[in-house]
């Protein structure tokens, strides 16, 4: 008896050591399945998703989200201070960092990385097309080195979501030499400082990436990742059952419910940073009655909604931006499912029933919107239920955008990504005076409420985020009470992978690096 | 050989490619969609719309544009692609190669499989072997591809897993490319085991592309078969004393054989364009995929190289089919 009580305290001493002896190899390689090819790897020019999630592997910015939220940490700059007039931001980068090329990473390649998206006489700015300028680096208007390891970025105004634009992937820093060197084709052979380096890319069929042997970080545990395109998204599902690739991306949810049913497959579900709206023009007289939009909230199911067309991969909205993102108002009581109370409310507005909505469905799916004109049909006889009469309107995605951002529409259907994952993104860059000017507004609600559009503006000017919350939990409570969008759904992020890979992350943007991930032998 | 007749077709080739130059040039701005708008999405601002509008020469009238394009494709440039900012002639390049390497093992598949069903059945019409090919033929066109492909991934590469589902080649694996189709290049290089595993990747998407040029093909060879079979020289040849075989394969089947080319033709025009669903099926980096995706993001340039190369094709093999005639057929004379 006593020796097996001494053989079983060994063995639940050892026990942690044979675990650890378990854990993270290194070597081997991750075949991760997607969709679709990357188009543009220089990430300051990246506007798809599949350019995005392969460029953020092998270059880096100052900052960046921590692995599995949107909270900014630091990445190239080891710190950071603003100046007391909230204009300068000053980095102090990090020493002893590398590009893949071998060229030091100091100021001036933060320098010329920049300068070349802002500057027009920058000598490399002509080789390429900026995009997303107010998400990146448009409120930047100098950009100071202060020695080898130190810059500071001068804005015009003061403008405190800086920092998380800085972390979005629009704000690479690139090898200065390789931007001279491809010039327009920088996007071919991106050379940055990341755990990955760029190796091979052969077009609509993969993209190989190496462990870089000289990280300034923590090194990748895997030895290569390639990025195959697999278009068809039942190829998708086959690939990953069989084992052919250890990731699967974009599965539709009847195949993420046969992932989850094998035990060889693991999921993981997130909340995303996006939101799907719809979106009530304000400026049409018989819809200007906050009653009335109310009570269009009113009349929509959002459960039903989520439950059928989102198969259940999504949460309701009450706000303009998901939970996860800061300053959430939790505290703001959602309009319940109530058809009477909507025609209740419709007739003290003196809503004219007579009046036939024209409901404008996306032509396009995202992933805020799976099933854009079912949702509109879904929609449609919510109003009718209400006693509203609505025709559904389609047309192609360019004029679409065009004429919702001129308010030609009653309502229109419409969502946003909030890359920077900063509220001011969702709530001045969607719903403030200054966006809803036509023609081009991106308030299409075309809302225009001064209190609301002065918090947004303070928020932007206050560097203190218990301050900046204040304001914008004010901010949302004004929103519900006008309601000049009806917040249909956050969607979930889900990443399908084989159980043989471990420590895989999930951003709630769903760009991550890959470098803590392995792969059993 | 006719060279003068070649000479004649070569120049018609040019002005057929200027035409359809011009076709697709005003097609592709008449179609509603607009290349910033979309390559931006909903998160752009006018202002950077209009840049980049500006960046790509949209902003210019039509005439003009289509001066420079013109000017360009006299050069030999077809442009650089809105998306990725590449030389469309580069894009083209690797996929067409990846198209044909598919397009030529479905092509052969069907033409060494459908001529020999179509003769086996009109050598025996009205017996098991007819009618069985004849049913096979028939599901063969019935079948939709997609569905087709999907099912053979499932039991070869999932089921019972015997082949791979996707590629051109094992991931990793690679050849030194000197044609640009893998199976030749595996060849040149004296290296076996890569040709092996090539055409156990080109196995599954070529049976899936060949399956319905493959039952058209055995279809017009029976009918064209048994029409030659009751001819009179047949019945000489028989009563020379000549095999059956030798009967069958030269005198017959080389008569019923000009129907048959003709469908051939079209059919490996058809088959380097419409490769769009196998391509996508196995994620076969071709060309067809390519048109699509170019056509969604309404990439002017590259629509436009696509579509100048299959109109090239397509006349090249047409004008090969014609003197294909001319070499089965004795009589056949080109005008000159």
């Amino acid at each position: 008896m006593r020796k097996f009580l001494i053989f079983l305290a060994v063995t639940v001493c050892l026990a942690p050591l044979s675990a650890l002896a378990a854990g993270p190899t290194q070597g081997g390689t991750l075949i991760w399945g997607r969709g679709g090819d990357s188009v543009n790897l220089d990430l300051a020019q990246a506007t798809d998703g599949e350019s995005i999630k392969a460029g953020v592997q092998m270059l880096e910015n100052l900052v960046i989200f921590e692995k599995d939220s949107m909270n900014v940490v630091p990445q190239l700059a080891e710190s950071w201070t603003v100046s007391d007039d909230g204009l300068t931001w000053t980095f102090k980068l990090r020493k002893g960092v590398k590009f893949h090329d071998g060229e030091p990473f100091n100021a001036q390649a933060v320098y010329d990385s920049f300068a070349r998206v802002i500057d027009p006489n920058h000598p490399f700015h002509q080789y390429g097309k900026w995009v997303y300028l107010s998400l990146s680096l448009g409120p930047v208007k100098e950009i100071k080195i202060v020695d080898d390891y130190t810059v500071a970025l001068v804005t015009e105004k003061p403008y405190a979501p800086l920092l998380n634009n800085l972390a979005l992937w629009l704000c690479p820093i690139l090898s200065p030499r390789a931007m001279a060197e491809y010039k327009d084709q920088i996007g071919q052979h991106p050379v940055g400082t990341g755990p990955f380096k760029f190796s091979k890319w052969v077009k609509d069929d993969q993209i190989i990436m190496e462990r870089n042997p000289d990280y300034w970080g923590d090194k990748a545990k895997v030895d290569q990742i390639i990025l195959k395109s697999i278009p068809e998204s039942s190829s998708r599902l086959m690939a990953l059952q069989s084992g052919a690739v250890d990731i699967a991306d974009d599965l539709d949810p009847d195949s993420i419910r046969l992932v989850e049913a094998n035990d060889q497959l693991a999921v993981i579900k997130r909340p995303s940073v996006n939101v799907g709206y719809l979106a009530i023009n304000t400026e049409k007289p018989w819809l200007k009655d906050a009653r009335v939009r109310r009570a269009i909230a009113h009349a929509i199911d959002k459960e039903t909604l989520i439950a059928s067309i989102f198969q259940g991969l999504a949460v309701p909205a009450k706000n303009p931006f998901p939970p996860s993102i800061w300053s959430y108002n939790d505290a703001i009581q959602p309009y319940a499912y109530d058809p009477a109370k909507a025609k209740k409310l419709l007739e003290e507005a003196g809503f004219d029933f007579s009046r036939e909505l024209e409901l404008w469905a996306m032509p396009v799916s995202r992933a805020y919107m799976p099933e854009p004109v079912k949702t509109a049909e879904l929609i449609q006889a919510y109003l009718a239920a209400a006693g509203v009469k609505s025709k559904i309107v389609r047309m192609d995605w360019g004029t679409y955008l065009k004429k919702t951002s001129n308010g030609e529409h009653d309502l229109c259907m419409l969502g946003w990504l909030g890359g920077n994952a900063d509220p001011d993104n969702f709530l001045y860059g969607l719903l403030s005076a200054d966006t809803a000017k036509t023609p081009g507004a991106a308030n299409v609600a075309l809302w225009k409420n001064a209190e609301f559009t002065k918090l947004c503006l303070q928020a932007q000017r206050t560097f203190d985020k218990a301050e900046r919350t204040e304001l914008y939990l004010k901010a949302q409570e004004i929103f519900h009470q006008e309601q000049p969008w009806v917040p249909l759904a956050h969607s979930t992020i889900v990443r399908c992978y084989n159980k043989r890979l471990h420590d895989v992350p999930l951003r709630p943007n769903g760009l991550n690096s890959f470098q803590m991930v392995w792969k059993d032998k | 050989m006719p060279l003068g007749y070649i000479a004649k077709r070569l120049l018609q080739l040019v002005a057929i490619l200027f035409g359809v130059s011009v076709v697709v040039f005003l097609m592709l701005r008449m179609i509603p969609g607009d290349p910033a708008q979309l390559l931006l999405g909903e998160f752009a601002n006018p202002e950077e719309l209009a840049r980049l509008r500006t960046q790509l020469g949209l902003d210019r009238s039509l005439p003009l544009q289509y001066g420079i394009y013109l000017q360009n494709l006299l050069q030999g440039d077809l442009g650089n692609s809105i998306r990725t900012n590449t030389p469309v002639a580069v894009e083209i390049w690797g996929r067409l190669l990846a198209t044909l390497e598919l397009s030529l093992a479905a092509m052969f598949i069907s033409t060494v499989v459908g001529v020999s069903a179509g003769v086996v059945s009109a050598v025996r019409p009205h017996s098991a072997w007819d009618y069985g090919a004849m049913f096979m033929a028939l599901v063969g066109v019935s079948m939709p591809i997609f569905w087709l492909g999907l099912m053979l991934i499932y039991l070869f590469a999932v089921k019972y897993p015997v082949l791979p589902m996707m590629g051109r080649l094992p991931m990793g694996l690679e050849v030194p490319a000197v044609t640009g189709l893998v199976m030749v290049d595996a060849l040149i290089a004296g290296r076996f085991g890569v040709l092996w595993e090539a055409s156990r990747h080109l196995l599954l998407p070529a049976l899936t592309l060949a399956t319905i040029p493959m039952a058209v093909v055995a279809r017009i060879t029976r009918s064209a078969m048994l029409e030659v079979l009751s001819k009179d020289y047949v019945r000489t040849a028989r009563a020379k004393g000549l095999s059956e075989a030798v009967v069958i394969l030269r005198h017959a089947l080389r008569n019923a054989f000009l129907p048959v080319v003709t469908v051939l033709g079209l059919n490996l025009g058809l088959l380097l364009g419409g490769a769009v669903l196998t391509e996508t099926i196995f994620s076969w980096p071709g060309l067809g995929r390519y048109v699509v995706d170019s056509l969604m993001g309404r990439d002017y340039a590259a629509v436009q190289g696509c579509i100048l190369v299959f109109a090239a094709m397509m006349a090249a093999i047409n004008l090969v089919v014609d003197l294909i005639y001319v070499l089965l057929d004795p009589r056949i004379r080109v005008n000159e």
